[in-house]
């Protein structure tokens, strides 16, 4: 188990264990985080899992394929930190990752 | 959009299982008004979930019908080109070019260019302007008499957005909508209401209006209205005209014809669906699932193509280099290995956003978040002034394959 912590807008935070594997995306939904709408089901096509990755963990993320960087600009507020949680994959290197989470995601 | 005047006769559409598997077409539009489509693509889903078909109307081409492999193809846009045209018909000379219809990194660019009319911040801007227009608008509705729900309420209140989306003359607004359906019908969709060259002439004038608007704009200050978005933008203020006419056609179809179905289809659906109107009024909160759900169970739009730029395998077949892809996100939004109970209204269904009706990857609807607002809106103005938006009537459907839309709903409203 990896540990995740989810920042909502509000600075409501939740901590929760992720499955090795599973992605940021699909650990939100499972637990019913706010904030995670996850249209497409993980498959990188919607961009409705838009969150903001804490700077110490960014580069330990790695980088963003072609379809995500052409589905971030379809999200609201971009930032040089912002990723799609369906493309991060809980880890061992991310344990105590940090994200947060935009106003709205649609 | 040509309007059945004569109900079409559901006999002469033979049973789905009568008929050998090869001969299935989907393109045919006559099949959809009748709602004989289902059936259809149940058995495709079942049988042949990648199905190739030879139309004499159409062409050669392959019918994706099942979610994930529609969300296959949408999300490999190098391998399923947008270009020439994203309907199941080839025009034969008229096809002003528009960004749905094109590739990286043209595509990219261009919808840039118009997004931030229906950014986040400008909606909650527009807000409070469209709950007023939809309050005002259900006042003046009256109470106990049947009247035709599709031109008094859906087709008003997506054209008034529309107009001031583009800043068009308020006024003259209902002009959009006549283009809307000029841009959406045709041959190309199944359609033999009116020849290609009816519609070019028609969007002849359409364009003519629209580049006065432009000239205006351009000689002001840039506003976020989609013509002086365009005009001030160094990419695509130099568009030729057919071009413009091509983009404009595509933002005013994709505001339009598509939520105004949504409006109406929601009447239908909590008529259809008594248990779940009762749900509605007793939990007002669950209207933006409910939202959800009915775009999923509308799903106004029932198609978009594509075609193959390289040999693909998908579902045990090759679809070959240069083949003609038609995504049915109609089917795939009932396709019960990812939707359970597909068949069924459920308002409070969960992961009603998990449909295909806005399509995925790159080219996703763009006013996806205005789509949702405004139906959410009137349907939180509706339960505060109404018990009950009663369907008189058999509700009217269009011939298309493209567009799932109505033209008639007899309605008659119920004071709360």
């Amino acid at each position: 188990m990896v540990q995740v912590t989810y920042v909502q807008h509000d600075g409501t935070t939740h901590e929760v264990d992720a499955p090795d594997g599973h992605s940021l995306m699909e650990v939100a939904i499972d637990n019913m985080i706010p904030g995670i709408d996850g249209d497409c089901g993980g498959a990188c096509a919607c961009a409705t899992c838009h969150v903001f990755v804490d700077a110490a963990w960014l580069a330990k993320t790695g980088e963003k394929e072609d379809m995500e960087t052409s589905m971030l600009e379809f999200a609201e507020g971009v930032e040089g930190n912002s990723r799609l949680a369906c493309q991060i994959k809980a880890s061992a290197e991310l344990d105590g990752i940090v994200v947060r989470l935009p106003e709205s995601q649609h | 959009m040509s309007q059945a005047a004569v109900k079409p006769e559901v006999s002469a559409i033979p049973d789905p299982y009568s008929i050998p598997l090869e001969e299935i077409d989907m393109g045919k539009a006559a099949l959809y008004p009748a709602q004989a489509h289902w059936a259809y693509f149940e058995r495709l889903r079942k049988e042949d979930p990648v199905h190739f078909c030879e139309s004499e109307e159409f062409g050669p081409y392959w019918s994706i019908t099942k979610f994930n492999d529609i969300v296959h193809v949408d999300t490999h846009h190098h391998q399923f080109t947008s270009e020439p045209q994203i309907v199941i018909g080839d025009a034969v000379d008229f096809q002003p070019p528009m960004f749905i219809a094109m590739d990286q990194p043209k595509h990219d660019v261009q919808r840039k260019v118009v997004t931030p009319a229906v950014s986040p911040v400008q909606l909650s801007e527009v807000e409070p302007l469209i709950r007023k227009r939809v309050g005002d608008l259900l006042d003046s509705l009256p109470v106990g008499e049947t009247f035709d729900w599709v031109d008094r309420v859906s087709i008003e209140l997506t054209t008034q957005m529309l107009a001031t989306l583009f800043d068009f003359p308020f006024e003259e607004r209902r002009k959009l909508t006549y283009w809307s359906d000029i841009s959406a019908s045709g041959p190309q969709v199944g359609d033999d209401s009116m020849t290609e060259e009816f519609r070019l002439q028609e969007l002849t004038k359409c364009l003519e209006e629209f580049n006065k608007l432009w000239q205006e704009r351009k000689a002001e200050p840039r506003k976020n209205d989609f013509i002086s978005l365009m005009a001030h933008h160094p990419d695509m203020q130099d568009m030729d005209p057919m071009e413009y006419l091509g983009n404009l056609m595509l933002l005013i179809v994709g505001g339009n014809d598509t939520t105004r179905n949504s409006m109406s289809g929601g009447v239908v659906a909590l008529n259809q669906n008594p248990a779940e109107y009762d749900k509605l009024r007793a939990d007002p909160s669950l209207i933006p699932n409910m939202v959800s759900e009915i775009i999923r169970w509308q799903t106004p739009l029932a198609h978009m193509r594509r075609n193959a730029t390289e040999d693909v395998e998908l579902g045990g077949k090759t679809i070959k280099k240069g083949d003609k892809v038609v995504m049915w996100y109609i089917s795939g939004n009932r396709d019960n290995d990812v939707i359970d109970r597909p068949d069924d209204f459920i308002i409070d269904r969960p992961k009603a956003r998990h449909h295909v009706s806005f399509g995925f990857g790159i080219h996703r609807c763009m006013g996806n978040r205005l789509a949702e607002m405004q139906i959410k809106i009137l349907w939180e103005e509706i339960l505060k002034r109404f018990s009950n938006v009663e369907m008189v009537g058999d509700p009217v459907r269009v011939t298309s394959n493209f567009v799932m839309g109505y033209s008639h709903l007899p309605v008659k409203l119920h004071a709360k």
